[in-house]
């Protein structure tokens, strides 16, 4: 048995498409006959090739929503169609900024219960849900009692994402209701941050630092090894508290999950928080002074050693090639 | 201006963690502390009321079992007063539940500005604010990395993927705030004094009107996830870099 219809929040940059839409994309379709969408902009349409091609059979399209941020309006559109009727068996959503935000709208307004933080998947006549807990080291197995479509906040990276090849996705409009106050927030500009590298949650390499740096000027080092090895620099919880880096460097559990070819870890003790975020890399370098840090658990391989020596010597090591 | 900030008590992240036998949800029957993520919420409240001339900040919480150790913590810092909803029939509660609950004890306050961390640092859910936000019918900007109070409006810099959107609201809105966007205050001891005697009203899902039915979520399973194998572990005697370079070289990364 399968489900039958499954809605996929379809979240969309100024590149298309982003990558853990197209991964809930590739899971929905194991586990339901059909596949939907639901996406907003001015330029719908243009992704209606790639969600095809993924599995879509039709769009829904909550069209330009303007300045506004989409959690209440593209929230407002699926409780509408739910409440008429219209509804999907279940809906997925990437945990994303505003993944969130439509997921806790939708919520409330379709009174449904909400899943959140799922890496895994088990389909069959209703999902059974997957969430890591303890730092990775548990799974939690989950699944909705009541009726109704139930609401899943899926994480990045949970799934291989694997095009089908189907055809076009046909687009068909989703009206958004009277939102009231709700929506009164509104975008006054937008600012894109210079990155010199790859994306945080798509670099090959990444290298992280934590509170065993000592201080936020030593981040630099981190930022300079990263940028030798063509990685992305990222960070602990705990320098992410103390104001040293901006909340999206952060690996871990309220930050980002990162599947790298390789990750390195330089001054980072491993908490729980950190480790469900990077434990999934393919290999785990750590560099930290106490030889029962958690973070040596994982590794593949690990320098007991001061990361104010190993660093800079790696540094230096790199240029030097 | 009046400021609720939605505060959680939580089992101290540093102690050894487990699941109830039974339901499976996190033991919290331990001491708990006020969540760290939260005190940025609470400083941030407490210098948009400063720079607004004056106002309360009031807390608001949801614990099990009359916990109030975290909240005395919030209100050293500077709160004025704080709302404790605690109830049995609250054990286990979800994410929606838990709004509900908070949404009901908020909306008794009528404040200008609802602040509330990103997440909790043990439930790590992440919806609990927006939910809030639209059960009182109320704007919300998430994500904020900066928050200015301009007349009857709130600015913020919302982070985003590519950088950040500056947001505007008018007031009454719901906003969070992600770590490390203020430095949170250390208690004085005149301020850890004064907390001893502030109010704490405590009341249950019942004095709210809320109706806590049975959660329509359940775990079916608890199972070891696969371990990564064992690496090598070395202790640097000076060629610690090198043996990096080396596994960075079989990797092919270098």
């Amino acid at each position: 048995m399968t489900i039958a219809k499954i809605w996929v929040v379809a979240e969309a940059s100024e590149t298309g498409l982003t990558t853990t839409t197209l991964e809930l994309l590739t899971a929905a379709r194991e586990f339901a006959t059909t596949v939907e969408a639901v996406a907003w902009g001015a330029d719908t349409a243009t992704h209606a090739a790639t969600l095809g091609e993924y599995g879509v059979s039709t769009v829904h399209d909550v069209g330009d929503i303007g300045d506004a941020l989409p959690g209440a309006p593209v929230a407002g559109a699926i409780a509408a169609a739910i409440a008429a009727g219209q509804g999907p068996d279940a809906i997925l959503i990437p945990t994303s900024y505003d993944g969130r935000d439509i997921a806790g709208r939708l919520s409330v307004k379709a009174d449904l219960p909400v899943l959140t933080n799922i890496t895994g998947l088990v389909g069959g006549d209703s999902l059974t849900t997957q969430h890591p807990v303890f730092g990775g080291t548990q799974i939690v197995s989950a699944h909705f009692t009541g009726q109704g479509p139930g609401i899943y906040v899926i994480r990045a990276k949970s799934f291989a994402p694997e095009p089908s090849g189907g055809a076009a996705a046909a687009v068909s409009p989703l009206s958004v209701p009277d939102l009231g106050n709700t929506n009164a927030a509104v975008i006054g500009s937008r600012h894109v941050e210079e990155r010199t590298g790859p994306k945080l949650d798509e670099a090959a390499v990444v290298v992280s630092g934590g509170r065993g740096l000592g201080e936020a000027a030593n981040y630099a080092l981190v930022e300079e090894l990263a940028k030798l090895l063509n990685g992305a620099p990222g960070a602990s919880r705990a320098i992410v508290d103390a104001g040293w880096v901006p909340y999206s460097n952060q690996v871990g559990q309220t930050g980002k999950t990162v599947k790298p070819d390789v990750y390195l870890a330089c001054g980072i003790s491993g908490a729980t928080q950190h480790m469900v975020g990077m434990k999934g890399s393919k290999n785990i370098i750590a560099i930290n002074k106490d030889q029962d840090a958690p973070i040596f658990t994982v590794a593949d391989l690990g320098i007991v050693g001061d990361v104010h020596k190993v660093v800079p010597a790696l540094i230096e090591a790199l240029k030097s090639r | 201006m009046n400021v609720v900030v939605c505060v959680k008590q939580i089992p101290d992240p540093a102690a050894p963690q487990s699941l109830e036998a039974g339901t499976n949800t996190l033991d919290r029957s331990g001491k708990l502390i006020l969540d760290d993520s939260d005190a940025y919420g609470v400083e941030m409240a407490l210098q948009l009321a400063e720079q607004a001339g004056g106002g309360e900040v009031t807390l608001v919480s949801m614990a099990p079992n009359g916990e109030t150790s975290g909240l005395r913590t919030a209100l050293a810092m500077g709160a004025a007063s704080a709302v404790l909803v605690s109830d049995d029939s609250l054990k286990g509660a979800d994410a929606l539940t838990t709004a509900k609950v908070l949404a009901a004890a908020i909306s008794k306050s009528q404040p200008d500005l609802v602040v509330a961390a990103t997440e909790s640092s043990d439930g790590y859910t992440g919806t609990t604010p927006v939910q809030i936000a639209e059960l009182l019918g109320l704007p919300s900007i998430t994500f904020a990395k900066s928050v200015a109070i301009d007349g009857n409006t709130v600015k913020v810099d919302r982070q985003t993927e590519s950088g950040y959107d500056e947001v505007t609201s008018p007031l009454p809105a719901v906003i969070t705030v992600t770590a490390g966007v203020v430095e949170p205050r250390y208690p004085s001891f005149k301020g850890i004094m004064a907390a001893k005697s502030k109010p704490v009203e405590t009341l249950t899902a019942a004095d709210l009107g809320v109706s806590t039915g049975s959660p329509n979520q359940e775990i079916t399973s608890v199972d070891d996830a696969e371990a990564r194998a064992a690496g090598e572990i070395v202790v640097d005697e000076g060629d610690g870099a090198q043996r990096i370079v080396t596994f960075l070289e079989q990797l092919k990364v270098v």
